[in-house]
């Protein structure tokens, strides 16, 4: 049984995402998505004392309640893939501590979401595991101290800077069911086009999710005809545009079927938000919360997920290093 | 991928908006101006109205800028006029508060010594320094030129 497709895609043969749930932040329960996230938090905090802990119980409160959607408990969950953008992950770790499921960590910065999700198929399709969870969040202020200034700093952001989604997303997968399977998986490569602004992401990302979606429709011999709908993370309003500018000059026109998450989950000119939204969970709650119910509500069939993502880190910043980036593609179909 | 390196970043570059200039360089304008019209008025208020003698009343002012940028930082409202005003809140005294007070108070959960302590200068840290440095550069400038017998 040879599932290899081409050097970064796989065929993945009965495995699918059987519950989601997102939880977001307050200024995500006010954008146009609002009423399909599960949870939205009343501040910052959420009871907690530090911002890093309200995004470790974001994960926690994710995982749980997607298992708990489908009568599951932790019980049944034999691999959990997960991580974020603080240091260390210390997201995931200190979020999922308790939970007793069998944890491997993974950075993929913003691309998380799709990166848990890929690897969690491939272990169950290869009959590694019967039930595994993706999991990724992001927190606007975590990743403001970490990345950039202490919030109440007096400083202007750019016009291409990208504003980071306080979030959750957790996906349930499972061999033989779900209503959304998982049928292909195109691995990225990184990117690196020598771009060092760290406010600009989108054109950063763009040609990493340039590469990979090129390389899904290329090793699988389609088009985006095939999908309903293809979605980026976070490459915001210039990513997008400059994505869908590379593909066009390569004959591939995904003009009429493509969307990013990025542009989708706040109203960008009223909600101030620059050049869009950004972080892991950005594709981790506009997926998990928005696009598979709608998957499962049948109003879309076919769905190719790209999560992209920024692999720099403030260190690399500073040292005047290049953004490396990189793009995950995960191809689901409703099941017939 | 259809662009080298150099061409890809003369693209992106050309796709990306730039800062609104003009109307930043005005808002700038505008609130650091109010900001020094404030300043002068505590000046005349110190000196005119109390009677303090000159060089009290402009250490006088300084405080009480410093205070009230601070105070701004802390009510969440100094972050929100910058936004605006740029480097018209940046560049005066208060600016500088707020660059101290910012990171002391997201700093505090790491705790009093290596959290709000050590980060207070995060940001200002670079400004004493090489204001400082400066400063002690121009002094001894200063002082050769006074043994030369010349004057500034």
């Amino acid at each position: 049984m040879n599932n290899k497709l081409g050097k970064q895609t796989v065929k993945i043969n009965d495995v699918g995402i059987i519950s989601s749930a997102a939880i977001v932040g307050e200024k995500e329960g006010k954008g146009p998505l609002a009423d399909s996230f599960d949870i939205v938090l009343p501040d910052n905090e959420w009871n907690e004392k530090t911002w890093e802990k309200t995004e470790s119980k974001m994960q926690r409160e994710a995982v749980k309640l997607s298992l708990t959607k489908i009568g599951l408990t932790t019980e049944n969950v034999d691999r959990i893939f997960s991580g974020d953008l603080l240091n260390q992950c210390i997201g995931a770790a200190f979020g999922l501590r308790d939970l007793d499921i069998p944890y491997y960590g993974i950075y993929g910065a913003c691309s998380t979401m799709v990166e848990g999700i890929s690897l969690a198929a491939q272990i169950i399709d290869g009959g590694f595991a019967d039930v595994a969870a993706a999991v990724t969040s992001s927190h606007f202020c975590t990743a403001e101290r970490q990345y950039r200034n202490p919030l109440e700093y007096g400083g202007q952001r750019t016009p291409s800077a990208q504003w980071t989604v306080t979030g959750a997303g957790s996906a349930i997968l499972k061999k033989g069911e779900g209503d959304v399977k998982v049928t292909h998986i195109t691995a990225g490569k990184i990117v690196d086009m020598g771009v060092k602004d760290a406010n600009n992401m989108g054109g950063a990302m763009a040609p990493a999710a340039y590469s990979t979606i090129k390389a899904h429709f290329k090793e699988r011999n389609i088009s985006p005809s095939e999908y309903d709908l293809i979605v980026t993370g976070d490459l915001g309003k210039i990513g997008a545009e400059i994505l869908v500018e590379l593909l066009q000059k390569d004959g591939i026109d995904i003009s009429s079927n493509y969307k990013d998450c990025g542009c989708m989950i706040y109203n960008i000119e009223e909600q101030d938000v620059h050049a869009g939204a950004s972080g892991c969970g950005c594709i981790g709650s506009v997926l998990c919360g928005y696009l598979l119910p709608l998957m499962k509500k049948k109003e879309i069939s076919s769905l190719l997920a790209v999560g992209t993502g920024a692999l720099l880190s403030p260190t690399s910043t500073l040292q005047g290093e290049t953004v490396p980036t990189i793009a995950h593609a995960v191809s689901l179909k409703t099941r017939e | 991928m259809q662009y080298s390196k150099k061409e890809y970043l003369d693209y992106l570059n050309q796709k990306s908006p730039n800062s609104t200039i003009i109307k930043d360089i005005i808002c700038a304008f505008l609130v650091g101006g109010i900001i020094c019209v404030i300043g002068q008025a505590f000046y005349d208020l110190y000196n005119k109205a109390f009677g303090i003698d000159e060089e009290t009343a402009r250490t006088a002012v300084s405080v009480t800028m410093v205070f009230l940028g601070a105070f701004l930082t802390g009510i969440n409202v100094y972050g929100k006029i910058a936004k605006y005003a740029g480097a018209g809140t940046l560049v005066p005294i208060t600016g500088f508060a707020n660059a101290i007070v910012s990171p002391a108070m997201e700093f505090k959960k790491e705790g009093l010594v290596l959290g709000l302590a050590a980060k207070m200068f995060v940001i200002a840290g670079p400004v004493l320094v090489y204001g400082i440095t400066a400063s002690a550069f121009v002094g001894v400038i200063y002082y050769i030129i006074g043994l030369m017998g010349g004057s500034l």
